[in-house]
């Protein structure tokens, strides 16, 4: 599979919403919630910022659903832990919402290692009419109360709250990296470097440590979690990945602390392609079950892979997302990029597979036409609602007009977070401290 | 199979880390040595010393990111394994007590160790209500160095690099004199059921990097408060 094709012959013309520059504070996450109507980003500052999606109007076909600020607040802020004397960073790792149950949105938070839960609600209506209080909240005098009357509730501009109502400290020696909503809506994990815990929901005393894999002698520490979830529809099954590369599979109704997997996936090493930073190259940074649920997706530095649950030896599929850097592993292991951690995100059908990469360039690959495109997220390259125009990285060979040399790559602008809308063709690209909203025009006139 | 810390580089040496860490156009050079189209079969010196210099600078975190530690840390296995395939290393000769051949730094540094040791355990105990427990610890202060016998697990980590200058001014003795070998006969890394022992010796005042390991205080912790309590997890399946 090459980019090599006709352009006009991929069907992926996108629309470019806005660009929301949060005032220099980096993207740390982004997260559609389960109807994609809400968007969350959390960023270093510790704060989260909610877009909500524009009801479609057919009086301005222009602006059909378009995602506009809807609520900002401060989730987390720095703490000193005063027995390590270490100051604990409130950039926020994680945000998953909780499916939605009534009329309030709760999403939950996360920086290295504290979990808050938020609720947010909307109130449109404020009672006007009161008996004891007039307008400005002050007690009438009592003598000039002559009748009863019935307060009423009348319409206000929309205000948009969010409280706090669960903080779930003190669970994590080491840094978390993930959270993931169990199915039964009732439970919650949060992985640390080490430990996976189970929370529940409405408990913010206790938790369940399921997965420890703390050496006895850290010594011996040789392989660290990387990433964990649950699955979409299994209440007892997760996944988390580890710094080797490998996934593993577990089920808590086996036992209590899930040390065991049910189910080890790994890969043999390319004895081609071995190097001195095959284990680093290896490490899983992220892990995403389908929404089918058979199938896992995980990212590592240089691929994308996609499992079978029911196949451990080896991933169905790997797609290539920046090949022409394996020549330069030793260089980008001087400078720290070799760490750097990229996401990976599935499409609601589950056919397309969407990973970040360097120079603002993300990368799409659909499973079924094994066609794969690179596109740009930056102001500089294209306009509000133009089209997005795929890039070309060159790395020798016969180069073409627009394409970009591998050495000219900026490696400071990382697309390490990116979300996929749950149903529809709108994705939320993250570049440094921009957030990119992409849109599928000819999707809704094709569905 | 460990994690070597504190190692140790002449004041100087900060200096040309700092730079070397710099992100410059220099590794962009297809002719320069550490940019290969191929994995050498063996590591060049530039590689193994560019790994001692990534974990020196992990280490020295006041939290380290203990994802790219271990990463690191495989590395320079690898490395330094394709460098010396066939010997095996030998054990770690025991080394000469030398507090007068510290320099300030480590000698201040000693002192804010046992101080900041201290005060740690006695913020312990106000918190967790013990009454005596962290003084027979805090009086040994920091375990000191080993004074004879190898030191358990000290294989594939042993930096028996290449002369790399800065660490071996005094040939492979000075190499060994300035590792940190502390932690690996150190009291704290024993098991947790031990509790409160004495130290190992009465010894110098081990050198080491001015901030403690996290790790090494979350165990002391542990040990010190009994339960586990400080994780909130109380354990499995409760």
């Amino acid at each position: 599979m090459g980019e090599d094709t006709d352009t006009r012959k991929i069907n992926h013309s996108f629309l470019r919403d806005h660009s929301y520059v949060t005032e220099a504070d980096i993207i740390s996450t982004v997260e559609f919630n389960h109807t994609g109507e809400l968007l969350a980003t959390g960023d270093k500052g510790g704060r989260v910022v909610i877009f909500q999606r524009e009801p479609e109007s057919k009086n301005t076909p222009h602006s059909q659903g378009e995602y506009d600020v809807y609520s900002t607040f401060q989730s987390h802020e720095p703490e000193f832990d005063y027995l390590k004397s270490l100051e604990i960073e409130e950039k926020i790792n994680k945000i998953k919402w909780l499916p939605q149950q009534n009329a309030a949105h709760s999403l939950l938070s996360t920086n290295d290692k504290t979990i808050k839960l938020w609720k947010i609600t909307e109130r449109d209506k404020r009672p006007e009419g009161y008996n004891l209080k007039d307008e400005e909240g002050k007690l009438k005098d009592l003598s000039t109360v002559t009748s009863l009357q019935v307060p009423v509730l009348k319409p206000m501009d929309l205000m948009v709250e969010v409280s706090p109502r669960r903080v779930f400290a003190n669970g994590h020696t080491y840094h978390i990296n993930s959270i993931s909503v169990n199915s039964d809506c009732e439970t919650y994990m949060s992985a640390d470097d080490l430990r996976i815990n189970l929370w529940h929901l409405a408990i913010t005393d206790r938790s369940f440590n399921i997965v420890d894999i703390k050496p006895a002698n850290m010594e011996d520490l040789t392989e660290v979690i990387t990433a964990s979830e649950f699955h979409p529809h299994h209440c007892n099954l997760f996944v988390y990945s580890s710094s080797k590369g490998s996934l593993r599979l577990c089920d808590m109704r086996a036992a209590a602390l899930c040390d065991k997997h049910s189910k080890l996936f790994e890969e043999p090493e390319d004895p081609s392609n071995r190097s001195f930073f095959s284990e680093i190259i290896s490490s899983v940074s992220d892990v995403k079950f389908s929404h089918s649920g058979r199938y896992m997706l995980t990212r590592d530095y240089l691929t994308v892979k996609v499992w079978d649950l029911n196949m451990e030896a080896r991933p169905i599929e790997t797609y290539q997302v920046h090949d022409y850097l394996r020549s330069k592993l030793c260089s980008l292991y001087e400078n720290d990029c070799i760490f750097d951690k990229f996401e990976c995100a599935w499409n609601g059908s589950d056919s397309v597979i969407m990973t970040g990469a360097y120079n603002n360039f993300f990368r799409m690959f659909d499973r079924n036409t094994k066609r794969d495109v690179t596109l740009e997220a930056s102001r500089e390259s294209s306009k509000p609602r133009a089209v997005l125009k795929p890039r070309r990285v060159c790395a020798g060979g016969k180069r073409r007009r627009d394409d970009i040399s591998v050495d000219s790559l900026d490696f400071t602008k990382k697309i390490l977070h990116t979300a996929w809308h749950p149903a529809e063709n709108i994705i939320a690209i993250a570049a440094t401290n921009n957030l990119y909203i992409f849109q599928d025009k000819v999707s809704s006139e094709m569905h | 199979m460990m994690l070597s810390k504190g190692l140790k580089r002449k004041r100087e040496e900060e200096e040309e880390e700092k730079e070397a860490l710099a992100v410059d156009a220099w590794w962009l050079d297809p002719s320069h040595p550490a940019v290969a189209q191929a994995p050498p079969a063996v590591a060049s010196s530039s590689l193994f010393d560019l790994s001692v210099l990534k974990l020196h600078h992990s280490l020295r975190q006041s939290e380290p990111d203990l994802r790219h530690l271990v990463l690191v840390v495989n590395t320079l296995r690898r490395i330094q394994a394709s460098m010396v395939p066939t010997a095996s290393l030998p054990p770690v000769p025991s080394v000469p007590a030398a507090p007068g051949m510290a320099d300030n730094l480590l000698a201040s540094s000693d002192a804010a160790l046992s101080a900041s040791m201290a005060s740690l355990l006695e913020d312990l105990s106000h918190i967790e209500g013990l009454s005596q427990a962290p003084q027979p610890l805090a009086d040994e202060g920091p375990p000191g160095r080993p004074t004879g016998g190898a030191p358990p697990g000290l294989g594939a980590l042993d930096l028996l690099g290449p002369a790399t200058g800065c660490l071996l001014d005094d040939g492979l003795e000075g190499l060994f004199e300035d590792i940190d070998t502390s932690m690996y006969d150190s009291e704290l890394w024993a098991p947790a059921s031990e509790g409160l022992k004495p130290g190992p010796e009465d010894g110098p005042v081990k050198e080491q990097a001015p901030e403690l390991d996290e790790a090494e205080l979350d165990y002391l912790m542990d040990v010190l408060v009994g339960t586990q309590a400080l994780e909130r997890p109380p354990g499995p399946g409760r």
